[in-house]
């Protein structure tokens, strides 16, 4: 078992090495960099202007040294010009001599955010503070509830309650985060449609809508008037896709001759269900849960784009369209390591729930 | 159940009807169906798949599923109508006073629940038990079904457990509140032969010990002797005779019943002199079942306008026990007339060596622990393999699961490579060879038969495409019209209708797709033909038609067939030499008569005595193994058989354990791989004796 | 011109899908005369969830190649005094012969909404089904072999599906279709190798096929490849001479990028299909006849797999559409005059809280369809199965 993890965590650490490569060649490309230095520096810089810009500021030299600096196993790149010592690890107006040698990623350094104008470390905290109560609020909405539907309609396959259970389930998958937003501001949020003018028209509502179309206040202080739009419309996409595997996990099982052994032992259906049914049928969907995660961060970027809310992804589409390099690099970490852990939980969950596994 | 008499029948089932109801279809699957258990008493339940023999156990279960639906009868046990019952009823009356055991043991363990909360779950539910208490009765069950070290085995999970072992814990769970009726589903079909002895031991005891009625459902006539006191044979949804188990086997009064009888491979039956007798036809499919008699089509007695006008009902055959059948005409037929149809074949002889393995070797590498980890081991699959096989012989190659029979076909084929050791094909040695690189000749000329019908032939391609796709790559024939005439011919050549060249597989029977297989199989004109369990996925009637026509083609041809198989029935009736395999080795070698006579080797004598013979005329002596086959992972040291072997004391100084034994080549090349001396070999009695008539 | 009532706008909105109800009615009337002919195509017809699916889809697929002729208003133009306008609005002073009223009211823009997402299904459709078709190719190329030959190929092949899996999709979009990365030439060289292997992929299959007979063989690989390169100098160099195949650099953008990220989804289904499939004895058989394994691939394991596969192709284009539509929604890779859903469903969520039908419109259409392709290949499977 042990064994087992280490390599898992191996493989899991070539894969975060190989990502955030692919992720800094990206957002290094020659264009971008260009683009950097001209909103850095001026935008009517000449072409060599550009490249003595780039020089200057350690964007040149070959890639792979590049990403080493910024992951912090290469030294920072230093520069001496008019006697004044420029580096990476050199902050401006400090003594190049007190500096430290290395200043990447692994050393905490993560650079500072050209669109907020402030450290990337600070900036991403807050951020993900954020965006940690949404997911929060997220999966406490969508695990119970998938969980709950998915089993409903798979004990019994093809009743009337799992007709409507799985309709329901595939439509909310053919639902993306975008137009679920959309929908739902326009039925409950908006003033001159769905049911918040009639609302308002009765007096039911003292405001001139139910919900509040934007989370923004939510950052300060969350209320379900606030918050419960955007957590639906993450979990409602979630909730669809887990039940539905539940679903099939659990009518797989009760058609398994050991439940049958239990029926015919005289338990009750809900014996069945409960004692034989369930833990088996729960496998399958517990992986399906933790693998979600880098769908729920899309989720998350479009909800927090479209109620205004300065999460994770909001500020990584903030990043991305403002060529925010440093910024950029950091929530594709943040995103990249997220999903990799999750991906290691799902595979010793898995293991550790199963017993044909863990005992063989 | 206060107020039922022991002295009825615990079990009245009366003119049970039931049917599936699929979109299209109302689909019958058992019309008029009667039969009585007494107290004690077992009663077999027999005939081939889709007979509806499972559908009447789930039906006195009440277990039809969605589509299932009861449409007339009862089912009266201890005098209360199943039929009717509530929910409520009915789950009180299941797993407390009837109780069921399964085909599949492993699919019918909980995977995610320890064998004890299983085992003590029932009396939980039923007698309101207490956990201790129940777990308490879990151990002492476990070990009344004479499983080794219950306290490991209540607190391990299923996969933990060999087949065998899983059974008997199915069966102990169906023990724990003493049920006054135990319904068999084809209890053994997923065992080993040794491993099944053992369960038939185990449940004949207990039946005897706590006085179980049993309904005992089985394929196999000669397991339901062993078992059952009474039996009900089934054909397409009815009973056609029921009886007392001597009367039914010496006296039978159905048609169907006979053909059945002759056409499985008893004790005397040979494949020249006294060949089987197939069953003609095809098994009709439920909506498709003739007017009147539905054995009527393929009865040598049909009466037309008689056996087809109406609906037959069972009548009693008097002089008998309770013994009816469904015959119009069982009165008027003579039952001791020979077959007209048995014609007596010639022996083919035998010709020059075509294949000869000399000390082949082949280990597999495997890693140790589930996830990847862990040392790596050795398994050796087949050790030391040595024979020869001449041009028109048919040599059968006998073994239980894990006895690297299917490993040694692999090698031959060249789909693995040997890790030492020569084969020598037609004078060329293949050993090292993989397919990829042997010549068209070669591979053409050495052809396999597989075993599960339902998987030989790919699904998604016609019966003709296939058979000249085989064809094309043995580069036969310079036109696609003359492979197509070829493709046609092999369809005369296995008996099937040229119609079938358009079919698509799911549209075949099993009987037919194996056909099929053979076809394929001789499209490049093979001359070795490996035959891996060809029927034994089969219907007893099928079996002796392609066993016969597998013969014929044989007889043709020349072929060397080597004729893997578990089934020493029909190796005996069909092979020239046989060759035992236990755990990659070969323990014994010789001509059929050698080997089935002793002396024997101690494994092939327990196989022989474990494999059920449908006569009762026929006198066996029980030999029941201890324990499961060991794992070729993890096999014992010294003889791989020391561990099950009865005659081990025989042998001083513990040897057997020390060493593999030498072979000893007894006279006429018969060859025995074991420490005991030839005296002691000598001395052994024959496992079976034909009573004179 | 009056403005439209609720129930007008319903009526006259139906009626301008005239020539789809005619198609969509041969097409059911026909099909479900031939069932019990078509396979497993018939067998939907048995299924009420299938065939609901079905009728959806065919509906958008009719929707976008007739749109020449459903649409009221060219979806470019902007008509004054039409901005926000509500749903059934007349037009002010409307041009001779021009549709007297904005069906589903006016954008932001003044531009016929209902227009819009006529044309909207037509840029869908052209695209999302021709990525997942191109995935298809690339991950049945790739997981064949991984599943077959197993060992350090499929070790290796796993390990780069895995991490194309583990970059959240929005992120790579953010990074991959991008006017930047359209200077870099990277979605050429993309394009270079994802486009080849569906000329690959046939070439083989006639090849393994037929190889015994070099004639048929000549043909078939020959005609596979003139066409087949032709059309990939074309599509992923822009260098085809009679211009007939060609892609704009954008389109071609987040065509690879859609391509890129489904891939590896297929390749892992069709992996584990062939290690589920290969155990079968008519793949033994073939060995023992001497079959090559590209033949055994893909002519003995690959027409065995397809039941599942037609499944996930049409879960698999409901995804890309949803994928197209996250790209639309943050105005990645399509120029802002698109009449593309997800890039409207963006430029009306800015009035949402107002005037709400620009953004609802586009969005309800582009949820039928997915929900349409999701109840498809829920009936397909249900119909599979029960075979």
């Amino acid at each position: 078992m042990l064994s087992f993890v280490l390599r898992r965590i191996g493989v899991m650490a070539l894969t975060a090495i190989a990502l955030t490569f692919i992720v800094f060649y990206l957002t290094n490309l020659p264009p971008n960099l260009e683009k950097l230095a001209k909103s850095e520096g001026s935008v009517r810089m000449a072409d060599d202007a550009v490249a003595s810009w780039l020089e200057r500021n350690g964007h040149t030299g070959p890639m792979l040294v590049r990403y080493g600096q910024w992951l912090g196993v290469v030294p920072g790149w230093t520069r001496e010009e008019d006697g004044v010592t420029t580096g990476r690890c050199i902050p401006r107006g400090t003594d190049p001599a007190t500096a430290p040698r290395y200043c990447g990623i692994l050393q905490g350094q993560w650079g500072y955010s050209t669109v907020f104008k402030a450290p990337v470390v600070t900036m991403l905290g807050r951020s993900l503070g954020h965006t940690a109560w949404l997911m929060l609020a997220v999966m406490l909405v969508m695990v119970p509830s998938a969980l709950a539907l998915g089993v409903l309609s798979g004990m019994r396959e093809g009743s009337r309650l799992d007709r409507v259970l799985s309709t329901f389930a595939i439509a909310t998958t053919a639902t993306p985060e975008y137009v679920s937003g959309v929908v739902f501001v326009a039925l409950f949020a908006s003033a001159t449609a769905g049911i918040s003018p009639l609302l308002a028209e009765w007096g039911l509502i003292s405001g001139k809508t139910l919900f509040q179309g934007t989370a923004t206040s939510a950052m300060e202080d969350i209320t379900f008037w606030n918050f419960a739009l955007p957590v639906m419309t993450i979990a409602l996409y979630g909730i669809g896709y887990i039940a539905r595997m539940t679903r099939a996990s659990m009518t797989e099982v009760m058609t398994a001759q050991y439940i049958r052994t239990a029926r015919l032992k005289g338990a009750s259906f809900r014996q069945v269900v409960v004692r034989h049914a369930l833990r088996n049928a729960l496998i399958a969907p517990f992986t399906v849960i933790m693998l979600q995660f880098p769908w729920l961060l899309n989720g998350v970027v479009i909800v927090e784009t479209l109620f205004n809310y300065k999460g994770f992804g909001w500020t990584l589409v903030q990043a991305a369209g403002n060529n925010d390099i440093d910024m950029l690099l950091a929530c594709s970490v943040v995103a990249v390591f997220v999903v990799l852990v999750t991906q290691l939980i799902s595979d010793i969950g898995y293991v550790f729930l199963n017993p044909r596994i863990r005992l063989a | 159940m206060t107020n039922w008499d022991p002295s009825k029948p615990i079990l009245e089932i009366e003119n049970l009807s039931i049917s599936f109801f699929t979109r299209l279809r109302e689909i019958p699957a058992v019309m008029d169906f009667s039969c009585t258990v007494m107290a004690g008493e077992a009663m077999g339940l027999v005939g081939e798949s889709g007979c509806g023999k499972s559908t009447v156990a789930l039906a006195v279960m009440r277990d039809l599923g969605k589509n299932g639906r009861i449409t007339a009868g009862r089912i009266l046990f201890k005098g209360r109508d199943l039929v009717t019952m509530s929910d409520e009823e009915l789950r009180q009356i299941r797993g407390s006073e009837i109780a069921m055991i399964y085909q599949e043991p492993m699919a019918s363990l909980n995977p995610a629940m320890k064998i004890g909360a299983q085992l003590a779950e029932v009396p939980m539910i039923h007698q309101g038990m207490g956990r201790d208490e129940a777990w308490k009765l879990a151990r002492q069950i476990v070990a009344d079904v004479r499983l080794p070290d219950p306290d490991r085995i209540i607190n391990a999970y299923p996969h933990q457990l060999s087949g065998g072992q899983q059974q008997r814990i199915v069966i102990a769970m169906a023990l724990m509140s003493k049920p006054a009726l135990l319904i068999l589903d084809e209890p053994t079909t997923a065992l080993d032969v040794t491993v099944e002895a053992g369960i038939v031991d185990l449940v004949k005891d207990l039946g005897e010990k706590y006085g179980t009625s049993m309904l005992f459902i089985s394929h196999n006539l000669g397991l339901v002797m062993d078992v059952c006191d009474r039996l009900c044979v089934m054909y397409s949804g009815e009973a056609v005779e029921t009886g007392a188990v001597t009367e039914v086997f010496d006296t039978m009064r159905h048609p169907y019943t006979q053909a059945l009888f002759r056409s499985i491979p008893l004790p005397g039956a040979d494949k020249n002199s006294r060949p089987l007798i197939s069953i003609p036809g095809n098994f009709p499919l439920p909506h498709e079942r003739p007017q009147g008699c539905n054995f009527g089509p393929r009865c040598d007695y049909f009466q037309k306008g008689r056996c087809d006008a109406a609906e037959i009902a069972m009548s009693g055959v008097p002089g008998g026990d309770r013994h009816a059948s469904r015959c119009l005409k069982w009165a008027e037929i003579d039952w001791s007339a020979p077959p007209k149809a048995r014609v007596s074949k010639e022996k083919v002889p035998v010709g020059e060596i075509v294949l000869k393995m000399d000390d082949l070797k082949k280990y597999y590498s495997v890693s140790g622990s589930a996830f990847g980890g862990g040392s790596r081991k050795v398994v050796k699959a087949n050790e030391t393999l040595s024979f020869e096989a001449r041009e028109g012989e048919t040599l059968a190659i006998v073994g239980e699961s894990g006895c690297g029979k299917s490993t040694f076909a692999k090698v031959l084929m060249g789909l693995e490579t040997a890790t030492s050791g020569q084969i020598m094909l037609f004078d060329e040695n293949v050993q090292s060879t993989p397919i990829q690189k042997r010549n068209t000749d070669t591979v053409s000329k050495v052809q396999m038969v597989f075993q599960n019908p339902f998987d030989t032939l790919n699904p998604s391609m016609n019966v003709g495409r296939q058979i000249i796709r085989a064809l094309e790559i043995f580069r036969y024939g310079g036109s696609d019209a003359e492979r197509h005439a070829r493709m046609l011919e092999l369809l005369d050549l296995v008996k099937l209708p040229r119609a079938f060249a358009e079919r698509m597989p799911r549209q075949l029977s099993g009987g037919q797709k194996q056909r099929v297989g053979i076809a394929r199989a001789f499209a490049g004109g093979a001359k070795v033909v490996v035959a891996d369990e060809p029927v034994s996925a089969l219907d007893v009637s099928v079996q002796a038609a392609v066993t016969d026509l597998l013969m014929d083609i044989q007889r043709e041809n020349r072929t060397t067939l080597l004729f893997i198989s578990h089934d020493l029935s029909i190796v005996r009736y069909l092979s020239d030499r046989v060759m035992v395999m236990y755990l990659g080795h070969v323990v014994e070698m010789g001509t059929t008569d050698q080997v089935f006579s002793p002396p024997y080797h101690p494994y092939t004598e327990a196989l022989l005595s474990a494999v059920p013979i449908a006569d009762t005329h026929v006198e066996r002596k029980r030999i029941v193994l201890e324990g499961d086959i060991p794992s070729a992972m993890n096999p014992p040291p010294g003889c791989p058989f020391q561990t099950r072997c009865r005659w081990k004391s025989q042998v001083p100084g513990g040897l057997c354990e020390r060493e593999v034994p030498p072979v000893q080549v007894l006279e006429g090349g018969h060859q025995i791989k074991c420490h005991l001396d030839r005296e002691v070999l000598a001395r052994m009695e024959p496992v079976i004796k034909i009573a004179a008539e | 011109m009056e403005d439209l009532s609720w129930g007008m706008i319903i009526v006259k909105g139906l009626g301008r899908f005239w020539p789809v109800w005619l198609a969509l009615a041969a097409t059911f009337l026909i099909s479900h005369r031939f069932r019990r002919r078509l396979g497993l195509y018939g067998k939907l017809f048995d299924s009420p969830v299938g065939m609901a699916g079905f009728a959806i889809v065919m509906f958008w697929v009719f929707t976008a190649f007739f749109a020449d002729m459903i649409i009221t208003h060219d979806p470019l133009s902007q008509l004054s005094g039409m901005k926000n306008k509500l749903p059934g609005t007349a037009l002010t002073n409307p041009a001779e012969g021009a549709y007297p009223w904005y069906l589903f009211g006016g954008d932001h823009l003044a531009r016929d909404v209902f227009s819009r997402m006529v044309m909207g299904a037509r840029r869908v459709l052209q695209i999302a089904p021709a990525a997942t078709l191109f995935a298809f190719m690339v991950g049945i190329s790739l997981g064949l072999p991984a599943g077959y030959f197993g060992g350090k190929l499929d070790t290796l092949l796993s390990f780069v599906a895995n991490l194309v899996l583990a970059f959240p999709v929005i992120l790579l979009f953010y990074l991959l279709v991008t006017p930047e990365m359209v200077q870099t030439g990277i979605p050429i060289y993309l394009a270079a190798f994802l486009f080849i292997f569906p000329i690959l992929f046939l070439t083989v299959l006639w090849n393994s096929r037929y190889f015994m007979v070099p004639a048929r063989r000549n043909l078939y690989v020959g005609v596979t490849l003139v066409i087949g390169l032709w059309a990939y100098s074309g599509l992923a160099f822009n260098a085809d001479p009679t211009g007939i195949w060609s892609m704009d650099p954008n389109l071609l953008n987040v065509f690879v990028s859609v391509v890129f990220v489904n891939s590896p989804g297929v390749f892992r289904i069709v992996r584990g299909m062939v290690m589920d499939i290969k155990a079968r004895d008519y793949v033994a058989a073939g060995q023992t006849r001497g079959e090559g394994p590209w033949y055994i691939m893909l002519w003995e394991i690959l027409p065995n797999a397809r039941g599942p596969l037609i499944v996930d192709f049409c879960l698999r284009i409901g995804y890309t559409t949803i994928l197209l539509g996250t790209l639309g929604f943050f105005g990645l890779g399509v120029s802002p005059e698109s009449p593309d859903w997800g890039s409207t469903i963006d430029d009306g969520r800015r009035l949402l809280n107002i005037f709400p039908h620009p953004a609802l419109v586009p969005a309800l259409a582009l949820m039928s369809l997915v929900l349409g392709l999701n109840l498809l290949a829920d009936g397909l499977r249900e119909e599979s199965l029960k075979d």
